[in-house]
């Protein structure tokens, strides 16, 4: 047999038994473990505020660690940051390019981010008399999908390239890129300690990087198409994706692979966003079909639906201190509930 | 779960198919399953006035179907999936342009496989005008344009006032063909074709199901497979049918990347797997200790803000008086205590008054120096070092060798992370002693038992 036929064959095997090791991990399931807990009790969210202003569908949206600034994007070529308490829009940025397909509040308040099909993420101060462009990161060759502040001097950026990056902000260079991914790179989560994060792209595939090192830690597998939503529960341990194959899932690190899979029957659309309640209970995930659902994450059950948009929701975001979750929609407005 | 292989990724990670595609084959199985002789919905012709209404069913009757079919719970959910079907064109009520599901007695009718979305339908506006101009030829008074439509001929004629003319004759071509067709069947292909442009002309104000995200739309994998003529005005350039495309050619991969995968493969199946209920304990217990944090699960004290409209919930986190709830959070784990600023503040106290700060601070330092602008990196590093690790410290950490060999190296050549190995020995270090020392600490049970301090009256 040829060099690469006997590696193929090695690397065949080896994925046969890691199959199999899951497999024998597989002591039970989440749904027969959570059985005993009490059920979540079923959500009836009200919407307590509608935030009006943009022109033309939201696409992304992010809450500041202050629990009441938000950041907003749209194709109307506006980020918008609200005081979402108020409902004052606070300050407007006006973008070069209005394909805006994400956007990013930094930690300390200081600085936001938007990209978009112009495969850049352009950094703003919000501090300065008028709110200034302080970066244009350029080196991606495809759309940026989703980007993240780890800090005010570095900044991750997923990309339609296929490629994840870590950019210091200061000079405006990658310093790491995470290749690994065969498809589109279409959203991205940092951990609690912020030692990694994981990514879901169009390969149906959702990876565990080290920021440290660059590498490839896991993948998981087991959606049938695009992962566009990715989070990471808030024990760190485990993470939970939603894709155009209609379901959410969640996987854990630790057992090194799915856990417990959120489907149902009459749900024919994709899920486009999630985001968690603060204990890690709640998932509101977004759907393609104009409705966030709310699901138990341990039992797998739905309990709840927040419905009043009158187009695709498109973001969902539960802010720090998890008081509310707030929907973004491209029938151009954010609903808070709770 | 059954994987079909048209839409399992090839092992380039790419499925054929567009992304819309598995949306479309979920929707269409329920759409077999109601047209299904005998446990789909009844189709009826109806008679009214001097004719007859071929073919149709009501809305309540989709409605009941879904409910008894579906595992749906209520109506308003019946309803809301119902309409999205609609939305995108398997049904639609004959006699409205405007395409949602109602749950009385309007009659709807399904949607002929030829104008299904799966096709991958792109319509172009040369289409339009033909349908449209063919429209004003039929002289039935049902038939008549709506004013939306009416607006879009108009556009369309003066966009295409040079090939008018032959878009004229497509129209009178296939208004003659209609006419000899049977009436009964005129009727349904007429609603049909109307349902189709109802989809991918939408009435203004309605929501365009074509719209595609732009994140997917810039991935053009399959333009032969895009349907764009309806009336074989241009060349259809597919020549075959949508779900049997050959796949494209797998790439075949490298030595290297043989490599790369054999070793990673290697380092997955070493690693150590946690059995299930271990992560279902795990989960569990995480969720228990915090549901008393989570606002959807426990009211917040006072009140939530977003519901009261009183803010004083916030004004009590950002003041540094640590309320008893915020304290029992720090007893949860070492991470709380390093992830509050108030929590921080005490634990650090707490050690000073012991005399064994020097950990925490060297934590605390080198976090800071992670997030600092990369030119101040180097000068900081050596102070760091100089402060908690040179022999002879103020301050002096006590790290094992390894970490102690590994730190003086990268020093040498400064970056942020210089410090990574011997930070993360002394939060092993803090875990366990210090840690543990301030939850048991009376200074941390007096926060813990606080009783609200009660203003005094000094004068």
């Amino acid at each position: 047999m040829g060099e690469m036929e006997q590696m193929k064959k090695e690397a065949e095997t080896l994925k046969t038994q890691i199959e199999a090791a899951r497999k024998a991990a597989n002591d039970t399931d989440m749904a027969s473990a959570a059985s005993g807990v009490a059920p979540a009790p079923r959500v009836q969210l009200k919407t307590r505020k509608t935030l009006k202003g943009h022109l033309a569908k939201i696409y992304a949206m992010h809450w500041s660690t202050d629990n009441r600034l938000m950041v907003s994007a749209s194709q109307d070529g506006k980020l918008l940051i609200w005081d979402s308490h108020s409902g004052n829009k606070v300050n407007a940025v006006p973008l070069k390019s209005s394909w805006v397909m994400t956007c990013a509040y930094a930690p300390s308040g200081n600085l936001v981010a938007s990209g978009g099909l112009d495969n850049m993420c352009t950094v703003y101060n919000l501090k300065t008399p008028v709110i200034k462009t302080v970066k244009e990161l350029d080196a991606h060759t495809g759309y940026l999908s989703c980007t993240r502040f780890l800090s005010d001097t570095e900044i991750l950026t997923a990309s339609g390239d296929t490629t994840c990056a870590l950019w210091d902000l200061e000079t405006g260079k990658q310093k790491t890129v995470f290749l690994n991914h065969v498809g589109d790179c279409m959203c991205l989560s940092l951990s609690p300690d912020m030692n990694s994060f994981v990514s879901g792209a169009c390969d149906s595939l959702a990876k565990l990087w080290d920021i440290r090192d660059g590498q490839c830690k896991q993948t998981f597998q087991g959606h049938t198409s695009d992962i566009n939503a990715i989070s990471f529960f808030p024990s760190g341990n485990a993470i939970i994706t939603g894709s155009d194959d209609c379901a959410c899932k969640m996987y854990d690190l630790r057992a090194d692979q799915e856990v417990i899979c959120y489907q149902d029957a009459a749900l024919n659309s994709g899920v486009t966003s999630l985001a968690l309640s603060l204990s890690g209970r709640l998932i509101f995930a977004g759907y393609d079909d104009f409705n966030c659902n709310i699901w138990d994450s341990l039992k797998g059950e739905k309990v709840g639906v927040l419905s009043g948009h009158d187009n695709r929701v498109s973001c969902t975001g539960v802010p720090p201190d998890g008081m509310c979750v707030c929907t973004g929609s491209w029938d151009s407005f954010l609903k808070i509930w709770n | 779960m059954a994987k079909n292989n048209s839409l399992h990724p090839n092992s380039n990670g790419e499925t054929d198919d567009s992304p819309n595609m598995l949306v479309y084959r979920k929707m269409e199985d329920v759409i077999a399953r109601m047209q299904d002789e005998k446990n789909g919905i009844p189709i009826r012709t109806v008679k009214s006035f001097l004719s007859k209404i071929p073919s149709v069913f009501s809305g309540s009757d989709i409605v009941q179907w879904l409910l008894k079919n579906l595992c749906i719970e209520d109506q308003v959910e019946a309803l809301h999936l119902g309409t999205l079907m609609a939305a995108h064109g398997y049904f639609f009520p004959i006699s409205d342009h405007v395409l949602t599901l109602k749950d009385d007695g309007t009659f709807y009718r399904f949607q002929t496989p030829y104008f299904w979305p799966s096709n991958c339908w792109e319509p172009e506006n040369t289409d339009y005008a033909v349908y449209l101009c063919k429209r004003t030829m039929q002289n039935k008074a049902r038939l008549e344009l709506a004013d939306y439509e009416a607006e879009s001929l108009a556009r369309l004629q003066r966009a295409f006032a040079r090939k008018w003319e032959f878009i004229f004759m497509q129209a009178e071509a296939q208004a003659k063909v209609d006419k000899k067709r049977d009436k009964i069947e005129r009727k349904i292909l007429d609603s049909q074709e109307r349902a189709f442009w109802d989809v991918h002309r939408p009435v203004p104000g309605c929501v365009n199901t074509t719209e595609v995200d732009i994140k997917k739309s810039s991935r053009m994998k399959n333009p032969h497979k895009t349907r764009k003529s309806v009336y074989g005005l241009q060349n259809d350039i597919r020549s075959h049918s949508p779900t049997h495309t050959p796949a494209p050619e797998a790439k075949q991969p490298t030595e290297e990347e043989l490599r790369e995968q054999i070793k990673f493969g290697q380092a997955q199946l070493d690693r150590h797997r946690l059995k299930m209920s271990k992560v279902a304990e795990s989960l569990l217990s995480y969720t228990e200790q915090y549901s008393d944090y989570d606002p959807f699960l426990s009211t917040p004290d006072p009140s939530n803000p977003w519901i009261s409209d009183d803010t004083t919930l916030w004004e009590m986190e950002a003041s540094k008086e640590p309320g008893q709830t915020r304290v029992r959070r720090w007893g949860f784990g070492i991470n709380e205590v390093l992830k509050d600023p108030v929590g921080r503040e005490q634990f650090l106290k707490f050690l000073e008054s012991e005399f064994s700060s020097e950990n925490l601070r060297f934590w605390l330092a080198v976090q800071e120096l992670k997030r600092r602008p990369i030119r101040e990196v180097p000068t900081r590093v050596q102070e760091i070092w100089e402060e908690f690790l040179a022999p002879g410290a103020p301050s002096a950490i006590n790290v094992d060798s390894k970490s102690y060999d590994k730190t003086t190296q990268n020093v040498k050549d400064p970056g942020r992370y210089a410090f990574e190995d011997a930070q993360e020995h002394i939060y092993k270090l803090m875990k366990s002693d210090s840690y543990s020392r301030f939850i048991r600490s009376s200074a941390y049970q007096e926060l813990l038992q606080a009783k609200k301090k009660k203003s005094k009256n000094l004068f």
